[in-house]
């Protein structure tokens, strides 16, 4: 659990089984975990109208079996969070009220997915999220806009200008993402040191 | 008092009778200036003063927002309620003063939806009316489904089929036509809101049936007026004014309480907004509870009534007011 800073930091929970026609599961990595945890409270036949999109990253072959054993209507394994996404949005694009989502595993992952699902109109506040594995940031530069991924320290450097920036909790929805602010803009011969944080 | 509201005095410049229970009243500012704006599933307050007392019942406005030269509501005949309606249908003449509050939107659409999708029954159709003349004026995405009793009663059905043609669908229970609830839900696109009006155990079966299919409760919008229902009378004492009032047959707590000069704030008169919430000191008794504001928990608790809507029936109640 994540704790509340500013108002804009996200929250995350525990996935729970909600009512609904359709269920669609997007994680990543451990967020498999969130899934297979929930299974246990999930009532018989469940899975039977689940689609669930696996991003497995670093956790390899681990989950994939496990996942697939729920018996998911369709299931579908991604190479990385950038390729899975056109796939949502086109699930998206073609569901009807009554399709639940549950988004699960590292707050990028949570962070896109849920702005692919505020884009097809579901309101923030009915998804499903929990977070588990690294607590690795999506990032956007205030300076250039550019967006670093996979930021684990404080302060981080922006792979697109090269500033150093000071990771906020301050959150976008709409871009997904975290704001960082250049850390030595008075002076940028001042060099504090990073730190790994974000783990 | 209503909290944020005040008077506006009109004329009724016309009364228009729909149907064998329906009849419409148009308002004008009596000053000539143009009333204010509001947006659609808004409604007023109009008070009806009969003889030594006042009654203020809430009617949601079914004209146009883009058009806010008048006003106009319309009000079902009920002869066995506690009689507004009476009032409106039989002692209303067109010239006529009155005093309306000014809107309030207790139903408003939510603009960020894909798709409004909306269920009428009787005459809840008159938020609709509004609300159907913003969306079209904008280029909104809507459907009605409207049941009622028969063609004749179907309220301003041929003036929505007329203005929306096949986004407005009719179901007639004299003809046992059925609103197909449950495949209506499960085909509307993602980010579909969903909007109900009309009795309460319809309200109530829609809802239900929505939050089955998977409906997120922030999609779905209803509103009910709870009329204040007529009972025994029974004393009550304000803490804070130290005043003894009795509350009469055909009165409703609020109106006995404004009655004795004490001005609680209000908005809806109908059980749906809160702004009466008033706590309980003490009682020996029990409550009628009829509003859809408190939940089930602080119904039981005893600790807070909503004065507009409810009753209590039983030896002593002590309000903080
Ligand atoms: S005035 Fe709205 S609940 Fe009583």
């Amino acid at each position: 659990m994540t704790a509340k800073t500013i108002l804009s930091r996200p929250v995350y929970g525990t996935l729970s089984p909600q009512p609904g026609k359709h269920h669609l599961f997007i994680a990543d990595a451990e967020g498999a975990a969130a899934i297979l945890d929930m299974a246990n409270s999930a009532p018989a036949g469940f899975f039977a109208d689940a689609h669930i999109m696996f991003v497995p990253g670093a956790t390899g072959t681990k989950y994939v079996e496990p996942l697939k054993k729920l018996q998911p209507a369709q299931f579908y394994e991604g190479p990385s969070i950038a390729s899975a996404l056109p796939r949502l949005r086109q699930t998206l694009a073609t569901a009807h009220m009554g399709l639940r989502v549950y988004l699960s595993g590292t707050e990028g992952l949570i962070g896109q997915a849920m702005q692919a699902a505020l884009e097809a109109g579901i309101d923030h506040t009915s998804i499903q999220t929990e977070q588990r594995g690294s607590l690795a940031r999506r990032v956007q530069c205030v300076h250039c806009k550019g967006i670093t991924e996979n930021v684990t320290t404080q302060p981080a450097t922006c792979s697109h200008c090269g500033l150093l920036l000071l990771v906020r909790d301050h959150y976008s929805r709409r871009i997904a993402a975290f704001q960082g602010v250049c850390i030595n803009a008075e002076d940028p011969t001042e060099n504090p040191p990073k730190e790994e944080i974000f783990r | 008092m209503s909290a944020g509201t005040s008077k506006i005095d009109v004329t009724v410049t016309d009364i228009v009778p729909v149907n064998e229970l329906v009849k419409r009243f148009h308002f004008r500012r009596t000053d000539g200036a143009i009333l204010p704006t509001f947006s659609g599933g808004a409604h007023v307050v109009v008070e009806m003063r009969d003889d030594d007392r006042t009654r203020l019942n809430p009617y949601s406005l079914m004209s146009s927002p883009l058009d806010t030269t008048d006003y106009t509501i319309s009000v079902r005949r009920d002869d066995v309620g506690r009689g507004g309606s009476l009032f409106m249908h039989n002692r209303v003449k067109p010239g006529q003063r009155m005093v309306i509050s000014n809107p309030v939107n207790l139903f408003s659409l939510d603009l960020r939806a894909r798709k409004h999708l909306m269920i009428a029954g009787g005459i809840g159709i008159t938020p609709f009316m509004a609300q159907t003349s913003q969306l079209a004026g904008e280029g909104g995405n809507f459907e009605l489904h409207y049941t009622c009793r028969s063609e004749a009663l179907g309220t301003y059905a041929d003036v929505l089929q007329a203005r929306y043609g096949r986004r407005i669908h009719l179901y007639h229970d004299d003809r046992d036509e059925k609103l197909p609830l449950e495949k209506l839900l499960s085909s509307q696109p993602l980010g579909t809101h969903l909007y109900i009006c009309g009795p309460a155990g319809m309200i109530d079966w829609v809802r239900r049936t929505a939050s089955e299919a998977g409906w997120p409760s922030e999609t779905v919008h209803y509103e009910h007026f709870a009329a204040p229902q007529p009972g025994k009378p029974f004393d009550v004492t304000l803490a804070v004014s130290g005043k003894q009032i009795r509350v009469g047959e055909q009165q409703s707590l609020l109106e006995a309480i404004e009655a004795a000069g004490v001005d609680p704030p209000y908005l809806c008169r109908g059980g749906v907004c809160g702004q009466c919430e008033t706590n309980v000191v003490s009682y020996d008794g029990k409550f009628l509870h009829n509003d859809h504001w408190l939940s089930e928990e602080e119904h039981r608790s005893g600790c807070k009534i909503m004065p507009c809507v409810s009753r209590f029936e039983g030896k002593s109640l002590v309000l903080e007011r």
